[in-house]
């Protein structure tokens, strides 16, 4: 068992696929050279050599054409969108043809691509930077989506994405990269599909993925302190959606909320509790409820976008709700005191400009 | 060139004519859905290209690709099948008029985003060179997609890589209904790949011998040299972009003008006038032709509609 990096795990997963099987290449925007924005593909092109890891134009919409092209005629790509961001512009690629290929042909076409893309807040990277598309991508019959929390995760999951003869959408998250975690020495895979219970408790059950696993860990951390012991669930794969294994928690603990890092609206919290009221909802006893960003464009600001992104005390504070144990109107109390906060600065610039006028005045007075 | 080749070429283009002019009766009559996207006029350019390939070679083209997928070697049974949307089409009832797909003719669909054809074939380029074999990947698309990004990060790419991918531009002069001039800043439009330093040439699309000409010189650079071309054929649609067309954007002296140029009876006269065929074998084809779509059709008529299971399976492998 090592201890190593979740950019490691997935860059030891990329080797050792890559060694295993010929027919797998890897395209993407400075990912050879440059060695990756992220380093996940660092030394891959001094081992696998030009013809297997290629750097590519600034062209998204050709690279994971490219790929589907020679997925189309039997080989495995792996394409890297530097950002999920820049997904967007591939997304004729990726929903009008990688999840179609198959169907509309009637079956005679696989399309065995993984499309792997950072995404995430909490960088001060703005609103076309932070952006989170797992429910874009969920929502088309077709595609996989999985997103790895841990290094352990990272690793198998990307060697089944790979080894599976469906495009599957991969979802690391910026904030990861360097977080650590034990991966096994020998030979393992994560199966897409299963989710996983990080930390099993009786109370309540936190369903979350990606880098809100670690923070609804830290809440469950915290929670215990107070004699409430939280299931914590990480998804992992996202489509498909193992709902069984959130059924059978929400049977042992009756309450659950989701935390996730995506806008509330059709989002990954939308699926998960439309699932469990559909199939659990005689073991409810308490609505579910959500943990999200707050459903606004990121901004650069770093006091408001660590204030717009679910943390810690967001997540405690809702399972204490949900519990039935005190709980607070988060937002509802910064609100009222910024609009104090507000008032202040308001009536301070008032009376700046006021002095101005003044002095302006007397100026043309004299 | 040899006379039963050029027979055949004569053969495959009536093929295309009369299987798309039933195709748009019976769409007429409701027995096909959906749009329906006719070849009419431009049959030369689709036989000149395919009859120059290899069997292997492969062939991507876009949603008006009746022509081609007849062409690359499906039979119209299949072909008219689909369009019935019966189980089996060629795609088995899930694709339709625009996504006819055989991949064991390489014939590889049949796309309906303008322009999107480009990058797959250009990643079948890239695999052709990655698995080192001597192929070459034909690909088909419009006017409409000069102007669309896929065609240039397209071309760029393949130039920038050096990929075995012929870009065949089918120039019918209209994007649905609006002329090339209104939508393209340099109307030639084998200008607009002419920067990414690939060879380019425009040729008469109506004229097969042209066509015929140029795409074997083309095909054979492509897979001598591993390097992209781009070949713009100025065609013709005599038809309406879809069924459903008003007209409005072009008038009916235009269309008679281009008829007077018809591909199909332009080559009867020159097959006549060279003592490659008589008036009898050029009737005797169009007989033969005729029971080909009327086998077809029936064909169609007659087989299964897809099962309700059916609708669950293929979407993952």
């Amino acid at each position: 068992m090592a201890v190593m990096m979740y950019r490691q795990a997935l860059n030891l997963a990329l080797r050792e696929e890559m060694r295993r099987d010929p027919d797998i290449f890897i395209i993407g925007e400075d990912i050879a050279q440059y060695q990756g924005a992220y380093r996940v593909t660092e030394g891959l092109l001094q081992e696998f050599g030009e013809k297997r890891v290629l750097d590519t134009p600034i062209s998204e919409e050709a690279i994971v054409g490219v790929g589907n092209g020679a997925a189309m005629l039997g080989l495995r790509p792996v394409v890297e969108m530097m950002t999920v961001n820049f997904s967007l512009l591939a997304m004729d690629q990726i929903v009008n043809h990688s999840s179609k290929l198959r169907y509309m042909s009637g079956g005679q076409i696989k399309i065995p691509l993984t499309i792997r893309a950072p995404q995430g807040a909490g960088m001060q990277l703005g609103a076309q930077h932070s952006q989170n598309f797992e429910s874009w991508f969920m929502h088309i019959p077709g595609l996989k989506v999985v997103a790895p929390a841990t290094p352990y995760d990272a690793k198998g999951l990307l060697k089944s994405a790979i080894r599976d003869d469906n495009p599957v959408i991969f979802l690391e998250h910026e904030m990861l990269y360097t977080t650590k975690g034990e991966v096994p020495d020998e030979e393992y895979t994560v199966p897409i599909g299963k989710a996983d219970i990080k930390r099993e408790g009786r109370d309540v059950t936190i369903i979350t993925y990606l880098r809100m696993t670690a923070v609804s860990l830290a809440a469950a951390h915290a929670l215990a302190t107070e004699g409430i012991e939280a299931e914590v669930i990480d998804l992992r794969s996202l489509r498909p959606m193992d709902t069984e294994m959130l059924v059978e928690s929400l049977k042992k603990t009756h309450r659950a909320i989701v935390v996730e890092e995506d806008w509330p609206m059709c989002g990954v919290g939308a699926e998960v509790i439309a699932r469990l009221q559909e199939a659990a909802f005689d073991y409810f006893d308490a609505p579910i409820t959500r943990v999200t960003l707050e459903d606004v464009p990121m901004p650069y600001s770093k006091n408001l976008e660590r204030s717009a992104i679910p943390n810690e005390e967001k997540i405690a504070n809702a399972v204490r709700c949900v519990v039935g144990r005190e709980c607070r109107d988060i937002r509802g109390k910064m609100l009222e005191e910024a609009r104090q906060t507000r008032e202040e600065l308001e009536e301070e610039e008032e009376e700046e400009q006021e002095v101005t006028n003044v002095r302006h005045h007397n100026a043309q007075d004299e | 060139m040899d006379k039963n080749e050029l027979i055949e070429m004569y053969h495959q283009m009536v093929l295309i004519r009369k299987f798309e002019e039933r195709a748009g009766e019976l769409y007429k009559m409701g027995k096909i859905g959906g749009f329906l996207h006719l070849y009419i006029g431009q049959e030369a350019v689709a036989v000149g290209f395919i009859s120059s390939l290899k069997p292997d070679d492969y062939v991507i083209s876009a949603y008006r690709e009746h022509g081609q997928a007849l062409t690359k070697g499906i039979e119209p049974r299949r072909v008219m099948a689909e369009l019935y949307g019966k189980r089996t089409g060629v795609s088995h009832g899930k694709g339709g008029s625009m996504h006819m797909f055989d991949v064991e003719k390489h014939f590889m669909g049949g796309d309906g985003i303008v322009g999107s054809g480009m990058p797959l074939a250009t990643g079948m380029g890239f695999a052709i060179n990655y698995r080192e074999t001597d192929q070459v990947c034909l690909c088909f698309f419009g006017d409409g997609a000069v102007n669309e990004g896929a065609f240039h990060e397209s071309l760029n790419l393949a130039s920038l890589w050096n990929l075995p991918v012929l870009y065949v531009c089918e120039n019918n002069l209209y994007g649905m209904g609006t002329a090339v001039d209104r939508a393209s800043s340099i109307p030639e439009l084998f200008r607009r790949a002419q920067c990414y330093d690939l060879e380019v040439e425009s040729i008469d699309g109506m004229d097969l011998l042209a066509v015929k000409e140029a795409a074997e010189r083309g095909i054979r650079l492509v897979r001598r040299d591993k390097r992209p071309r781009f070949i713009e054929a100025v065609t013709y649609r005599y038809r309406g972009h879809s069924i459903a067309d008003p007209g409005t954007y072009r008038t009916k002296e235009e269309i008679q003008e281009w008829e007077k140029r018809d591909p199909i009876s332009k080559f009867a006269n020159y097959l006549l006038k060279e003592n490659l065929a008589t008036q009898g074998d050029v009737d005797s084809i169009d007989a033969e032709i005729t029971e080909i779509i009327d086998d077809a059709v029936s064909y169609a008529e007659e087989s299964h509609e897809p099962t309700f299971d059916e609708l669950f399976e293929n979407v993952y492998a």
